[in-house]
């Protein structure tokens, strides 16, 4: 395929606003590296996207960066952040090691799975919630805790997670 | 017996916005790099002094940093990078973290340095990609940093230049192994390489890297500022300087200390509160997920350094101190960690691949009351089997801490097995 051809695919997927992100994070590497930027792409296209990415989307990203697709498909599935399915407009994240484990994650989960009616992996009906088990996120010192989108809770008890959820559109 | 804290990475923490510029000035940030492009410092000294101090690498190796630096050919022609293991991942780690969002000055400071000592033009900070609050806080700081020209292009009127760049991550506990890192910057899956070559002739894109932890580099200015041997008297010897300890688990208190190196175990634990409920110390892993496991008893004769910690059998790590009390069911703590290394293994190595899901799997047996008294020597035979057959740390870190737990609580595993899954801990 020639280098005009692989252009033609179809980063047009990608938003202006998108195209826009990644020339941004593009800079910071050398002219010859550019799929450098695949992780920062991929991150901005599935945030864009309502938190998952689409193959048309990482075919988007390929093209863009001028990477075959297979390259960027093993970094999308190699990384935990991104989703290749659907999930809630919130993203739950409970971490489960063992310092939070130690602190009460094991509540702070069931709580949850019973509050949502969901097990871990799942999204509620209405599309507003998925649960995660993750792995640590390096806040134990704030153990049990959870991060739903950028943020993070620290010091969870059901009662605090009950009022994180209900500030949450 | 009076501990000070706080005199190194934390050293704006009491100030208002410790992460400002001001706060960082104030305590006489950015100093040591002035005064170091209007000398003209031959590196070989700034590397003597990182020496005399002792600094060793506070990501989990504890190699010697000054030594480190050392290693980059730093007049080979071409491109040169410094890199910052930001990635913070280890369980119960949680210190890079707080300096990323309270001193991030201090950070650019480290790296810039290191950029002049290595020659290096360019500079990476990966952090995790979870990081975002801590990221904005660096980027921040680092369009300051730019703005009073301490990074960019001819610095200060020197003609050196210094970029640096903060980059995240995607979730990957692997991408805080140094060479699988670099692979993640160059926007491939983090698996780790085969070493040698070494980073510092063969590191990002193929070219000369210096790659330290958070801690280590945020370390240099104030070493540099007060000297060498200020450093070095802080802690003991062969272990200089303070660190910082991430404290969690059954405490009253968890949170980070930034305390002298040598401080004994019993005085830290008093600092984070003492033990929670006023229940008894059990056991402690004293440097994150990855190290062996040790008795409360051995821990409270310990003080909180690298050849202390060794001597007993495990390692100070990243300075991630888990505190488990007389409650803790040490099964279900080792089936939550084999299940980590099991999740975060990358896959290369057959013996970690496969051996970490062995792991997972006998233990979960084991729970489940379908375990025999033989699974729990195969335990340890697939985790010798593990240990020193991988191309990275992390199939020893599976290993590690399979073989300290059942070497000290095997009598928790036994129970387990011949009472259908029944904890020890829950009679």
């Amino acid at each position: 395929m020639t280098a005009q051809a692989k252009t033609m695919i179809s980063p047009a997927v990608l938003s202006a606003n998108a195209r826009q992100q990644i020339d941004h994070w593009v800079q910071k590497y050398p002219p010859d590296q550019k799929q450098s930027a695949v992780i920062a792409a991929l991150t901005i296209v599935q945030d864009e996207n309502g938190g998952w990415l689409t193959t048309e989307l990482m075919d988007g990203v390929a093209a863009y960066l001028g990477m075959p697709k297979i390259a960027v498909y093993e970094v999308a599935t190699f990384y935990t952040m991104f989703e290749l399915e659907k999930v809630g407009r919130h993203k739950i994240c409970v971490c489960t090691n063992i310092s939070c484990m130690l602190c009460g994650s094991d509540e702070i989960m069931q709580h949850l799975k019973q509050k949502l009616g969901i097990d871990v992996g799942q999204t509620t009906e209405d599309g507003k919630f998925t649960l995660k088990s993750v792995e640590c996120l390096a806040a134990c010192g704030g153990a049990p805790m959870m991060q739903i989108g950028r943020d993070y809770h620290e010091h969870l008890t059901p009662q605090k997670v009950d009022d994180i959820l209900a500030g949450l559109e | 017996m009076t501990i000070t804290t706080n005199q190194v990475c934390f050293r704006t923490l009491h100030l208002d916005k410790p992460w400002s510029l001001e706060a960082y000035r104030s305590v006489g940030g950015y100093e040591v790099w002035q005064k170091i492009l209007k000398e003209k410092t031959p590196p070989e000294n700034i590397i003597s002094e990182l020496k005399t101090s002792n600094l060793r690498g506070r990501g989990g190796a504890g190699f010697p940093t000054g030594l480190k630096w050392s290693f980059v050919p730093r007049n080979k022609p071409g491109q040169k990078y410094v890199v910052c293991n930001s990635d913070e991942g280890e369980p119960g780690t949680f210190k890079d973290r707080d300096i990323l969002r309270y001193n991030p000055h201090q950070l650019i400071e480290g790296m810039a340095i290191a950029g002049y000592v290595m020659n290096a033009t360019v500079g990476y900070n990966y952090l995790r990609g979870e990081f975002i609050e801590p990221f904005e806080r660096m980027e921040q700081a680092l369009q300051e940093a730019r703005e009073l020209g301490f990074v960019g292009k001819n610095i200060l009127g020197s003609g050196f230049d210094f970029e640096l760049h903060n980059v995240l991550g995607a979730g990957a506990y692997i991408c805080g192994e140094e060479t699988a890192l670099m692979d993640s910057l160059e926007g491939k899956k983090g698996l780790p390489r085969f070493k040698p070559p070494f980073p510092a002739n063969f590191g990002v894109y193929g070219r000369p890297t210096n790659i330290n932890n958070t801690e280590s580099y945020a370390s240099v200015p104030v070493i540099l500022q007060h000297g060498g041997h200020w450093f070095l008297d802080l802690g003991i010897p062969n272990n200089g300087g303070t660190k910082l300890f991430c404290m969690s688990g059954h405490i009253n208190k968890p949170g980070n200390y930034e305390i002298p190196l040598g401080t004994p175990f019993a005085k830290l634990l008093e600092m984070a509160g003492g033990m929670k409920n006023n229940r008894k110390l059990k056991a402690v892993i004293p440097g994150g997920s990855s190290v062996p496991v040790l008795p409360g008893e051995t821990m409270m004769q310990l003080t909180m350094d690298y050849d202390s910690i060794a001597k007993a059998g495990s390692m100070l790590g990243s300075g991630a101190v888990i505190v488990m009390d007389e409650t803790t069911c040490m099964v279900k703590m080792l089936a939550r960690i084999s299940d980590f290394y099991f999740e975060e293994s990358c896959g290369q190595c057959t013996p970690c691949r496969e051996g970490t899901g062995w792991l997972a799997r006998i233990l979960h047996r084991i729970m489940h009351g379908e375990g025999t008294l033989k699974d729990i020597d195969l335990l340890d035979d697939v985790a010798d089997k593990i240990m020193g057959r991988t191309i990275c740390a992390l199939g020893d870190a599976a290993a590690m801490p399979v073989i300290s737990f059942i070497k000290y609580y095997r009598e928790e595993f036994v129970y387990m097995v011949e009472n259908q899954g029944k904890s020890l801990c829950s009679t």
